[in-house]
């Protein structure tokens, strides 16, 4: 369906990449946001407070992230689109209700904007060292989606599908942007809402009598009721059977758990998603997300120069990785090359995947700044060699 | 020589409050002689003489003995993480604001790991009923010190006694800002109903600490008996005493236990003062989340500012 124009700030804009965030947000339908002041993330709810109160949605600033997150859980419960948006530590406090929405298979969103850590860091400046936490994070085996935007316009244009995907696969998605890219400013292009294809919230249709809040019926994702519509349900972050109810068994843990993870990893090709660029007969392929697929660009142009052959491959959505992609390009290629503004993380998701078939070369930075597009580029050319 | 026992007529087979009782859930996991049954027993008397729409009551639970509630009843039930009912139950109520919202926990949730959520939904004076079971320990997991454990009472983690001062609880609310407080134990059924029925008809920030007994630990590490001699213990020890300074009722190791209602007033809830302020602020021009929510309807038509997110609050 189309979405609420309320929330949507039709036009041409000059915006940072928080505040396409929280404008994206809002032209999701999103109407509840809870959130925590924390340096560089928290432009996306100072602008999200300043145009809620015209469009019938509340923000509320809690008193830390681990409120944060669970009001937006409790929140998500009423068919009311919810949001929170942290960096690093709070990102560290969330963990905790991030694995209730997994396990209770609650739509939401949360946003990263990732600085340098370890623990306080480097409050101001980029990281993106938060990529595997975003995947492992909360403790116990589940799954999530998470995307990564390279510019403010597709911060927005990712916000529109992390909450449609929520909602789909009943799911927390994380949007793992960082802090050039949240303090970039650029120009934001806002379609007509009548552009805008959101997924609403579908409630089941089956009477309160026959309607169980975990059946499946075959199909990976189980309808859902809202708190307050008379179906009295129970749900619960204990492992639980089709009722709702807490069975304490490795049996039910075994259907519970596999199929939060299933009902990812069996729609995976549906939901990867990237950007591929002269890869067929590249010696090399470039593998990036975020601010680093930008200052990549550059790199790749000095490397295409010095006549190597570069592909690119850029995740826009980080989780689930492109698992058949890289494998199937690993033996095609000589080698992979993945930068990014940590110390060694989404490269060894490719590692995995090249499985030893074509050498994987890192470039790490350890935040604080973007890479050098020169060292980038030694890195594509020692690959080459 | 035998003798045939009719049933008399009277006897009814079903429990009183079971509609509101998920009976396929029956027998529960609490101990014998346990009170968080009693509790739950109040609250849904109270439920059904308040004749509320129980379609639109949630309960909402952390971990622990209590945090089991949510699981017995027959509401919308959310089961939660350790600490974080209140802030759940924030979203639950901001998400839909014509639900009421009861938390229903222990001490250790509720005011250990949760206790910075408990004060600031006080000070905003959210729109929840907290129900509090204490039994001065941590039960589930087998009797350690909890913030409400008497001085000098022994825990698995305080094996000489308890040095640490516990909160007094109805201060603790009372001052935070709630506007209805109460305390009684799981011996006063009918004044405990009582005041669930109060605080269900009123709004805001309503906190309600029913002291409870813990037999299989508190009891058995303070060899303090059985439940039975709890309730004794209740009964010769409970001081009624309403209105009295929330100040003055803290409890001490089998020491005298104050009940009564301490605060009820009326102050503008979360909600409403958002509500106030931004009309005053915007005029016409604020939208405030109706109270069916902020769900974006699959029937609405875009073009009329969606769905339920364009009209207004009905008592706004």
């Amino acid at each position: 369906m189309k979405t609420d124009p309320a929330g949507v700030l039709t036009g041409a804009h000059y915006l940072d990449g928080d505040f396409a965030c929280g404008e994206g947000a809002m032209a999701a339908g999103c109407r509840f946001v809870a959130g925590y002041p924390i340096t560089p993330s928290t432009e996306v709810v100072e602008r999200i407070s300043r145009r809620f109160p015209m469009m019938g949605g509340t923000f509320i600033q809690m008193e830390d992230e681990l409120a944060s997150m669970a009001a937006v859980v409790g929140a998500s419960w009423t068919g009311t689109k919810a949001l929170t948006v942290t960096s690093g530590p709070g990102f560290s406090l969330m963990m905790e209700n991030i694995g209730l929405a997994a396990m209770m298979e609650t739509p939401c969103v949360v946003v990263n904007v990732q600085r340098g850590g370890p623990s306080t860091g480097l409050p101001t400046m980029v990281g993106q060292a938060d990529m595997m936490q975003a995947r492992w994070g909360s403790h116990g085996d589940y799954e999530l989606i998470a995307l990564s935007p390279q510019s403010p316009q597709e911060a927005f244009d990712l916000m529109i599908d992390a909450f449609n995907l929520s909602e789909l696969y009943r799911v927390p998605v994380l949007l793992m942007t960082d802090e050039c890219v949240g303090h970039m400013t650029e120009k934001v292009v806002i379609p007509p809402a009548e552009e805008i294809e959101i997924v609403p919230r579908k409630l089941t249709a089956q009477s309160p009598e026959e309607f169980l809040p975990y059946r499946v019926d075959g199909s990976y994702i189980p309808e859902f009721a809202r708190a307050g519509d008379g179906y009295r349900f129970h749900t619960t972050g204990l492992t639980h059977d089709e009722r709702g109810y807490p069975v304490m068994s490795a049996e039910c843990q075994e259907i519970c758990v596999r199929r939060l993870l299933e009902k990812i990893t069996a729609n995976a090709d549906k939901i990867v998603r990237f950007d591929e660029e002269e890869t067929d007969g590249a010696e090399v392929v470039l593998v990036t997300y975020g601010i680093t697929a930008r200052v990549a660009r550059m790199a790749i142009d000095l490397a295409r120069a010095k006549g190597v052959k570069v592909g690119v491959i850029r995740l826009i959505v980080v989780w689930p990785f492109p698992e058949k992609r890289i494998r199937g390009l690993a033996t095609r290629v000589k080698a992979f090359v993945v930068p990014e503004v940590n110390y060694g993380q989404m490269v060894l998701e490719v590692e995995r995947c090249a499985g030893g078939q074509a050498a994987v070369v890192g470039v790490p930075h350890g935040g604080g700044s973007v890479h050098e597009p020169d060292d980038i580029c030694d890195a594509i050319l020692r690959a080459a060699k | 020589m035998s003798i045939a026992v009719e049933q008399p007529e009277a006897v009814v087979e079903e429990h009183p409050v079971a509609p509101f009782l998920r009976m396929d859930r029956i027998p529960h996991i609490w101990c014998p002689t346990c009170g968080i049954g009693t509790v739950v027993k109040c609250i849904a008397t109270a439920l059904e003489e308040t004749k509320v729409d129980v379609d639109k009551v949630s309960i909402v639970s952390g971990i622990g003995c209590t945090g089991r509630a949510a699981g017995y009843m027959k509401l919308d039930a959310f089961h939660t993480t350790h600490g974080r009912a209140i802030p759940f139950a924030t979203g639950l109520k901001l998400g839909r604001p014509e639900l009421l919202v009861t938390v229903f926990s222990g001490d250790g949730d509720l005011v250990g790991i949760g206790g910075n959520h408990f004060i600031h939904a006080a000070r905003r004076n959210t729109d929840l009923l907290v129900v509090l079971v204490n039994n001065f320990i941590y039960g589930m997991t087998g009797g350690q010190n909890a913030p409400t454990t008497p001085l000098l009472a022994k825990s698995s983690t305080m094996p000489y006694g308890n040095f640490e001062r516990p909160f007094n609880l109805p201060h603790l609310a009372a001052s935070c800002g709630a506007t209805y407080v109460a305390r009684w134990t799981s011996l006063h059924i009918r004044r405990l109903t009582k005041a669930f029925k109060e605080a269900i008809r009123r709004k805001g920030f309503r906190f309600i600490e029913a002291i409870a007994p813990c037999s299989t630990l508190y009891a058995r590490l303070n060899r303090l008996g059985t439940g039975a001699n709890l309730m004794r213990f209740y009964h010769d020890h409970a001081e009624i005493r309403h209105g009295v300074d929330p100040r003055d009722v803290d409890i001490g190791f089998q020491d005298r236990i104050i009940c009564g209602k301490f605060v009820d007033e009326e102050r503008p809830t979360f909600t409403e003062m958002m509500d106030e302020h931004y009309s005053k602020t915007f005029g016409d021009k604020y939208v405030p989340l109706p109270p069916e929510g902020g769900m974006i309807r699959e029937n609405s038509q875009s073009g009329d500012a969606a769905g339920a997110a364009s009209s207004r609050r009905e008592d706004s």
